[in-house]
């Protein structure tokens, strides 16, 4: 059945994404991309970079974006597969860590293995910022809204909400 | 019930919640972090409830961000096991993500079948404009804090994950398995 083959690929992206997050949820953005659009194809780029905007704006760990777009390809299963698929592991992970160890903060081989992730973080980081960035800015318009958002988000201490806010405004004033 | 001023007097400490207590707390973290979670985590947890100290917080915040997945997300697990073992994590999970995924479902129905509206289209495409612009800041922001003084190794990694990840737009799996190991050597040679 079509259905169960998306089920199947939705576990295999996700779960997959979960053991290799480092630094949060938005570092696997280029790769739950590169699976829905270029692998799979369940969505195209300019879908999949809305369906992140719409995410970003709402309340709630960034993880649950991959619950919107769970529901985007295959509906309510797919939403509960795909968070499930997402969390499962990693949570998994974090229990028996917490089951095993207590007290490591100092140690050195935790400081070590931390900071030499963080350079991948980043890396990851910047990746998801140039793939939506790509999918979003089709005109110029969108290029100065991205422009103007980046600004505020950098040089001021506003919530990035109010940069989200300004955008659906101008874009209900049919602005890009 | 006062709430304390700040993180310097935080409230006094109480026994640990339950699960139905966990859950309400993790539920108000999600339903109030517009942009992200992790400062209002760290307002509820420490200041409103007083369920850690600053640095308690810190400290398993730190273990956190090691392991793999959402670092609140794996702050709730750990924290709800130790308050009430499984029991405690499953509620504090519930709690952090149960809300935020209704809203979402909620939120993809519409956009399934609105959001091909001409007026709509319009501003899903502007949000994406904004919310790739807030994401460039947050790299910048990331990466601006790494450099200091001068250019270290872990500048080339973040470069060679970015080029991989991103414009090759390679695996992820790949990345990490080439990428992690020399990066954490590195990070072990420059502490010598």
């Amino acid at each position: 059945m079509d259905d169960s083959r998306v089920y199947l690929g939705l576990i295999a992206t996700f779960a997959m994404c979960s053991v290799i997050a480092v630094g949060g949820a938005n570092s696997t953005v280029p790769e739950m991309h590169r699976a829905a659009v270029d692998v799979y194809g369940w969505i195209s780029d300019l879908k999949f970079s809305e369906l992140f905007a719409i995410a970003q704006a709402a309340p709630g760990p960034n993880v649950v974006f991959v619950a919107l777009l769970g529901e985007y390809i295959a509906g309510v299963p797919g939403a509960l597969i795909a968070i499930t698929a997402m969390c499962l592991p990693s949570c998994t992970i974090a229990y028996c860590a917490a089951r095993l160890i207590d007290r490591f903060e100092h140690a050195r081989w935790r400081i070590v293995i931390q900071a030499g992730l963080v350079p991948l973080t980043i890396g990851l980081i910047a990746s998801s910022a140039l793939i939506v960035t790509r999918a979003a800015d089709r005109n110029l318009a969108a290029v100065l809204i991205t422009a103007a958002s980046f600004a505020l988000c950098y040089w001021t201490r506003v919530s990035p909400l109010v940069a989200l806010a300004l955008a659906a405004g101008l874009g209900l004033m049919g602005v890009v | 019930m006062q709430e304390p001023p700040d993180a310097a007097a935080p409230a006094p400490r109480r026994p640990a919640p339950t699960a139905i207590e966990l859950f309400l707390g993790f539920a108000t973290i999600a339903g109030l972090g517009f942009g992200g979670v992790l400062a209002w985590s760290r307002r509820i947890i420490v200041q409103r409830r007083g369920w850690l100290s600053a640095e308690a917080f810190n400290e398993q915040l730190a273990l956190c961000q090691l392991l793999p997945g959402g670092n609140i997300l794996n702050f709730a697990v750990m924290y709800g096991c130790r308050c009430a073992g499984i029991l405690g994590s499953l509620a504090a999970v519930l709690g952090l993500i149960g809300p935020p995924v209704i809203l979402m479902i909620i939120a993809g129905m519409l956009y399934r079948r609105f959001g091909d509206l001409p007026v709509l289209h319009g501003v899903f495409a502007a949000l994406a404009a904004a919310a790739a612009g807030l994401l460039i800041a947050t790299s910048a922001q990331m990466i601006g804090a790494t450099i200091k003084d001068r250019v270290r190794p872990g500048h080339l990694i973040a470069a060679a994950t970015f080029v991989a990840a991103g414009v090759l737009r390679l695996p992820l799996l790949w990345v990490m398995v080439a990428i992690a190991p020399v990066s954490v050597a590195l990070a072990w040679w420059e502490r010598r």
